[in-house]
């Protein structure tokens, strides 16, 4: 499989903490990748810089060959690399369907897009995603009234409906109720499946990201640790160390 | 159906209103401005979550851009601004009403215009520090013309005086006005009822989950700033010519009057709503002449009072209050309010 996002030697630095330190991880087209690490240990802060929220200040990070890390957030996103927030964002004061459709791909839009009105393809589209992410009885209701796990959800088809090529999710289990999070991971990998979008996951949840992701990339105190299979990540004593706080 | 008998109902009385009570002819006109003025204000401070303090400025510079077109067109503007000279300026009827109709939409494009450059700087700006620097705008702009010797400097502008009967005059004013508030509601119904709309929601309820969904975010905010300073600078150029001067600080960049209203005239109808800013311009300005008759001496403090009154008691306005007592009426829906009526639903088929 071929990359679609390189990152080679990322260094991130606030002040006097290294956040990151000279990080390079591909991401396979296609596939699921994983991100682990201790709290603290820069997997947000890498996935800022990948999404253009701050400058890097060293190394390259580049999206179907091409260096994004001098773009600014709107235009990687319009590239199709996207990215989901571990504290969910979603516009709180429309309803689910307003929230979907105006996710839809920015790409494209001209000048006088901004006047256009929604087309019922639109409609059709957001709610058979809402309907896939189990939101579609709710989907009048205002997103600010929906609980966190449902708010999560619907960030998930907010993303969808944007047709990214690649989607980065932070945490995309955090706050969901256990009993939620299997039909979650199905989703996950359906997405991947079915709508053939490539997915860099940040996870805190083990058996979460060890069912899911096919590679996995563990980052401890701003640097790479280690990086695997699921079975060699599982096995790896420094990861193990890590985690565990031998460092 | 509902909704176009009250459209026409409100058409028909803003039309008969100057013929029905012709002494309040000026009172009811201003209230048209008002209306603009809390709409437009409403575009960024409801809408996109922006509370502007300065969009004052553009009712201002489209005073003064359509009074140095009207004056320009047929007068040396330096000659005729000059307060210190006697010489007396006329203008034919037809120098007057060319003057006036190009003016006019001359003061909005120019609004419309100096509003992206503004946008792009300005908009850079979040929360407090937005409402700070337009604020600053305007203030400056009001200092700023009152030293500028080109259009009068603190003295102002005398406008070309209506060259009819006084009573035409108000009553042209007040189609004018009219007509302006109309066409601004008819434009934001329509845009608030495009992808625009729900951007600019977007923009208010999280921007930076817009920015990461690659919404084309300072586009939107430039675009809608715009369109305010278009209809805010018409109305600016109306305005001077009904009140037939302009001073600087109290009639053009008027921040501590005009510029406060135009904020709290929203919030009291509620704001981000289309009819918000509508009733609150209706209840404000009504209140206000009340005041200004019944109270005088007390005027402002009834005022302050009633800001006082709004922000502390009804936050969400007239309208936002109507939607969480009456949210079927705007075909909002509850979810407590669904299961229940499925409940009673389920319980009349049992039975």
């Amino acid at each position: 499989m071929s990359a679609i996002i390189e990152v080679e030697g990322v260094t991130k630095a606030f002040g006097g903490v290294v956040a990151n330190e000279n990080i390079s991880l591909k991401v396979d087209k296609g596939g699921i990748t994983g991100l682990i690490g201790p709290n603290g240990s820069g997997k947000t802060t890498l996935f800022n810089s990948i999404v253009g929220y701050h400058p890097i200040d060293a190394g390259s990070i580049r999206f179907e060959g091409e260096e994004i890390s001098r773009l600014r957030v709107q235009r990687i996103a319009r590239l199709g690399l996207l990215r989901t927030f571990q504290q969910t964002r979603i516009y709180g004061k429309m309803n689910c369907v307003q929230n979907m459709l105006i996710s839809v791909p920015h790409r494209k839009m001209s000048f006088w897009d901004m006047f256009a009105r929604h087309g019922n393809e639109d409609l059709e589209k957001a709610e058979s995603l809402l309907h896939f992410v189990g939101l579609y009885e709710k989907r009048w209701l205002l997103a600010g009234e929906l609980s966190f796990g449902q708010q999560k959800l619907l960030e998930f088809a907010m993303a969808l409906m944007n047709d990214p090529t690649v989607l980065m999710l932070d945490e995309p289990t955090a706050g969901i109720n256990p009993t939620l999070i299997n039909g979650l991971i199905d989703r996950l990998k359906r997405a991947n499946q079915e709508f053939g979008i490539t997915l860099f996951v940040i996870e805190h949840n083990m058996r979460v990201i060890m069912n899911l992701a096919e590679r996995i990339y563990c980052l401890a105190h701003g640097e790479l640790l280690a990086e695997g299979t699921p079975d060699d990540i599982k096995n790896d004593q420094r990861v193990i160390d890590a985690y565990l706080g031998a460092h | 159906m509902n909704k176009l008998i009250l459209y026409a109902a409100i058409l028909a009385a803003g039309i008969a209103a100057p013929f029905v009570f012709p002494n309040y002819t000026t009172q009811v006109s201003v209230l048209w401005v008002m209306v603009l003025l809390a709409l437009t204000w409403d575009m960024q401070g409801g809408q996109m979550g922006y509370n502007s303090l300065g969009n004052i400025f553009f009712f201002g510079l489209g005073m003064y851009v359509s009074a140095v077109v009207q004056v320009g067109l047929f007068q040396p503007v330096a000659e005729y601004m000059d307060s210190s000279s006697l010489e007396v300026f006329t203008f034919t009827p037809a120098e007057y009403w060319t003057g006036l109709v190009l003016g006019i939409p001359a003061g909005g494009i120019f609004c419309a215009i100096a509003a992206i450059p503004m946008g792009f700087i300005f908009f850079g700006l979040r929360g407090p520090y937005f409402a700070i620097g337009t604020l600053a705008v305007a203030v400056a702009a009001g200092e700023l013309f009152s030293t500028w010797e080109w259009v009068g400097a603190g003295s102002g502008v005398t406008m070309p005086s209506f060259p009819h009967h006084p009573d035409l005059a108000k009553l042209s004013f007040y189609f004018m006005n009219f007509v302006l508030a109309v066409a601004c509601f008819g434009t934001l119904a329509w845009l608030y009822s495009t992808r625009f709309g729900i951007a600019i929601n977007a923009i208010r309820d999280d921007e930076q989950k817009a920015e990461g969904m690659g919404l084309h975010t300072t586009r939107y905010k430039c675009v809608n700033w715009s369109i305010a300073a278009f209809f805010l600078g018409m109305s600016g150029a109306v305005f001077g010519n009904l009140v037939g001067f302009i001073d600087p600080r109290e009639v053009a960049f008027a921040t501590i009057t005009f510029g406060i209203f135009m904020v709290v005239m929203p919030l009291l109808g509620g704001k981000g709503t289309l009819w918000g800013p509508v009733v609150g311009a209706f209840i404000f300005h009504t209140f206000k002449e009340a005041t200004w008759t019944y109270l005088l001496g007390w005027q402002w403090v009834a005022l302050g009072g009633l800001i006082i009154l709004i922000v502390v008691y009804f936050q969400d306005g007239i309208m936002g209050w109507l939607m969480r007592t009456k949210p079927e009426w705007f075909g909002i829906r509850v979810e407590g309010r669904e299961r229940e009526m499925q409940e009673a639903r389920a319980m009349e088929a049992a039975e």
